[in-house]
């Protein structure tokens, strides 16, 4: 065995590589509840990937059969159901995971010095995971699917000058049609899932790079011993494998709950309107995406002002592409000289509740008709929202902070 | 970037050598890129569609399809017709300015050819949901008693009076688009060409 491995070593790093990245990659000891979702996501990941291969086996991109075929691998296709309600439901849970990682970000301050990278590839990661779902929403051609897609390119169209050439280059046509599908279906299982496989690699190693945060927010290579390992830090295998098991364990035990007992959950995983198969002569009464993206959908529509000359609907794209970039510049937008919110004072404790409320909120306003208190109660969010970005300069500098300790805690 | 060591001769080859490697990987690009623009056949699916309108009684919608789209064909009763004509404090555009949204011989109060009939693409401008219809005025609608009648788009809550011009402050910029259309005969209508041809 040992032969086998120098062989092997000999011609590729492997018990580099394992050292490096697993058994003797110090991370801090004090990671808590919030460190599962990073394996989580690799987990979600690896889990979409090896699904969506098994559907691809009996799903047709054809807008005559795609609906159809969907149905045939739910009723007709050998343990059909299972996988299919395992890439759905696992889609949603994709986003619950992801949406933790990043709210332990802001939490304990991930995304700042020397970490700014790993944020931007994160923030790199959740677009083109965004594109990925909307595209693959698209497949089962249901009549949700199809005005959502519709919708959501016709957001191109506020573009000027390009705008219009741009949304018939995506579609391939002038409505959202077959050529659409065929390639959204390309998009979905090839070309996106390569750049999310790559850039995942690529955010672990940038991470590894500068190494994990902590709950305390303090450099644990900063407190090294004699033998120049962080004295605050233990290898990630087994300690931290080991941990993760635990995590996945429970983590599996909610989806299995889900994916068996309510697959559809009344309409947040699965839409109803979606059971009925696309048809471009009836909007469905209300056009609602998916729950991960309503909070944007929310922002998007809640503009109804045209100013400075530009009509309301392109203000309503551009708060909403805003909305996303905004969080690109996190790491240069807080000035606090603390990470972790453990040292914070009031000021970043009471804008991050009120940022997380007004995303909830607007999450779930994004599912309700757009009009009266609604409307209202999604622009005081998009305020609020907004708010906590363009403040944080300086309420970040402001705020009263407590001493960070030498060493974690 | 330090220049010692460097043969000015061969570092210009090397810009050279890249400058054209980038100038190639345009235009190898561009057959892919151009791959994705609607096909030869989606272009020549357009043609115009001939409507059946004598069977549509007063105060009625029909649907058709054309270019895959969803084309509304309402005949107007006398009272939708006053109503055009006092809803114009709602409206954002009441007098149909911008040109791209119907053709010149529809630019008038009640947006057709003949007053009775609108035709409109039943696309909301805002985002292309498909509004739905409030044709009824007054409270039963559940917009308000002052409604006039007329469509309201479910998605972003944007308001369009009977002959599809955008009420103020709503997300959709410009009045629903008319398309080119015409008279046949009494009793049917062609849609997607006009006494110019088709369009």
């Amino acid at each position: 065995m040992q032969k086998l491995l120098t062989w092997i070593d000999d011609r590729f790093p492997l018990t580099k590589v394992w050292e490096e990245h697993l058994s003797k990659y110090y991370a801090p000891k004090n990671f808590n509840f919030w460190y599962y979702f990073g394996s989580l996501a690799l987990l979600m990941l690896v889990m979409q990937i090896v699904t969506g291969i098994f559907l691809t086996m009996h799903y047709k991109p054809d807008t005559g059969l795609a609906f159809a075929s969907v149905e045939y691998i739910m009723r007709d296709v050998d343990w059909g159901w299972l996988i299919r309600y395992m890439h759905s439901v696992g889609a949603s849970f994709f986003f619950i995971v992801v949406y933790m990682h990043m709210f332990r970000g802001l939490l304990y301050g991930s995304y700042r010095n020397p970490r700014e990278l790993v944020w931007l590839l994160g923030m790199v990661i959740f677009v083109a995971l965004m594109a990925e779902a909307f595209m693959g929403y698209l497949l089962p051609w249901g009549n949700m699917s199809y005005w959502g897609a519709q919708v959501i390119i016709s957001l191109f169209d506020a573009i000027p000058v390009i705008g219009q050439g741009l949304s018939e280059w995506i579609r391939g046509d002038f409505v959202v049609s077959d050529a659409t599908l065929n390639r959204f279906f390309a998009f979905h299982v090839i070309a996106v899932p390569l750049i999310l496989a790559a850039l995942a690699f690529v955010h672990i190693v940038a991470l590894h790079k500068v190494g994990s945060n902590n709950p305390d927010g303090v450099e644990i290579k900063k407190k090294k011993n004699a033998n120049g390992l962080p004295l605050d830090g233990i290898p990630f295998h087994p300690y931290y494998t080991v941990k993760d098991i635990v995590g996945v364990t429970v983590f599996l035990m909610l989806f299995s709950a889900v994916i068996f007992f309510s697959p559809e959950l009344g309409g947040w995983f699965l839409e109803h309107d979606n059971f009925t198969p696309a048809n471009i002569l009836q909007t469905p009464p209300e056009i609602v995406p998916l729950w991960y993206f309503t909070p944007f959908y929310s922002i998007l529509r809640a503009n109804t002002f045209a100013f400075f000359g530009i009509q309301a609907k392109l203000w309503g794209v551009i708060f909403m592409g805003l909305s996303i970039m905004l969080l690109f510049f996190l790491p240069w937008l807080d000035r606090s000289p603390v990470k972790s919110i453990r040292y914070r004072g009031w000021m970043y404790k009471s804008a991050l509740a009120i940022f997380v409320m007004a995303f909830l909120v607007l999450g779930y306003l994004g599912t309700r008709p757009a009009a009266g208190p609604n409307l209202i109660i999604a622009q005081i969010c998009t305020v609020l929202y907004f708010a906590f970005f363009f403040l944080m300069p300086w309420y970040t500098k402001r705020d009263k902070t407590k001493p960070v300790p030498e060493r974690v805690t | 970037m330090s220049e010692e060591g460097v043969n000015p001769q061969r570092r210009r080859l090397l810009l050279a050598t890249s400058g054209l490697g980038a100038v190639g990987t345009v235009f190898a690009l561009t057959p892919f890129v151009l791959s994705m623009m609607p096909s030869a056949r989606a272009k020549a699916a357009g043609a115009p569609v001939e409507v059946d309108i004598s069977k549509v009684e007063p105060g009625q919608l029909l649907t058709v399809e054309w270019r895959g789209k969803p084309v509304w064909i309402l005949r107007r009763t006398p009272e939708m017709l006053k109503a055009l004509t006092e809803d114009e404090k709602f409206l954002a555009d009441p007098k149909s300015s911008v040109a791209e949204q119907q053709p010149t011989y529809a630019q008038n109060t009640t947006r057709s050819l003949k007053p009775e009939f609108l035709v409109l693409v039943g696309i909301c401008t805002h985002l292309g949901c498909s509004p739905a219809q409030r044709l009824v005025a007054g409270t039963a609608s559940g917009l308000g008693d002052d409604w006039p009648g007329g469509f309201f788009c479910p998605c972003h809550g944007s308001k369009f009076d009977l002959a599809g011009r955008v009420f103020k402050n709503v997300p959709a910029p410009t009045n629903l688009q008319v398309p080119p259309y015409s008279f046949i005969s009494d009793t049917r209508i062609a849609i997607g060409v006009d006494k110019q041809g088709a369009a």
